[in-house]
């Protein structure tokens, strides 16, 4: 085999295995369900209990539902996880953060919205499930 | 299976403190699957599903992202113990198989 077939060869292997390894990683369940509900119990969250040691800043008011920016710390200690959920969206969860190696639980992110709601944050500690939300005003449907 | 340029994403990694601030804006149109074009055909959902960072080669975050993140993603994570010339590595994957990777050394803020 000429040396440059086989660099070939091993480049469209390298491109085609991880794929598949990750669309089996993603959550499918969990995002297309269109139900809050749904998506919770597709994420494994079985009791959520109440924190107020969740931060979400995000704006009282959004002029335009296409971009939220929304910012997300938990100051509970070993924090794994950090999903965001838009309790009206056509299909509610919009992101799940996952941390390791010192990133600490922290993230900002630019979300669309189709309506006033509730931005809920379940945040993951071992088996135990925390959430906190806050309510946006949505003047006009940024999911198209 | 496209692998985008390395001008997909605009990245920035600075030391605030006791933390690296990592901030990141990725190009990508972060399509539903729900919208119509001028001809009122549905255009297909196209979006980031899978991205990871990796500092100095080892995983700090890994997320999984639905249709709900806005078009052009941003995002802004924090690491501690990171220090000045530690390299940041953010690559994202999307539904349709295409993927994009760069990377950012850590700079004084």
């Amino acid at each position: 085999m000429q040396r440059r077939d086989f660099l070939l060869g091993m480049l469209t292997m390298i491109a085609l295995v991880p794929i598949k390894a990750l669309a089996a990683l993603w959550n499918k369940a969990a995002f297309e369900s269109v139900q809050l509900n749904d998506a919770s119990k597709h994420l494994n969250i079985d009791t959520e209990i109440p924190s107020e040691d969740i931060e979400i800043i995000a704006p009282d008011r959004a002029e335009n539902g296409a971009i939220v920016q929304v910012e997300v710390k938990s100051n509970i200690p070993d924090t794994e996880a950090i999903a965001i959920l838009v309790e009206k969206n056509p299909t509610p969860l919009i992101a799940n953060f996952m941390f390791s190696h010192g990133a600490e639980p922290y993230v900002v992110t630019r979300i669309k919205m189709a309506e006033t709601s509730d931005i809920k944050v379940v945040v993951k500690v071992g088996h135990q499930y925390f959430t906190h939300a806050k309510n946006v005003v949505v003047l006009e449907n940024g999911c198209g | 299976m496209a692998k985008l340029g390395a001008d997909n994403m605009k990245m920035r990694a600075q030391l605030k403190g006791d933390f690296v601030e990592v901030k990141v804006l990725m190009s990508h149109p972060m399509e539903t699957g729900r919208r119509k074009d001028d001809f009122n055909q549905l255009i297909p959902a196209h979006f980031v599903q899978l991205l990871a960072a990796t500092l100095n080669g080892k995983t700090v975050l890994e997320a999984q992202w639905g249709t709900g993140i806005s078009k052009n993603p941003y995002l802004t994570f924090r690491l501690k113990g990171a220090k000045v010339g530690d390299v940041i590595e953010v690559t994202w994957h999307d539904n349709l198989g295409a993927s994009a990777v760069q990377e950012i050394v850590v700079t004084e803020a």
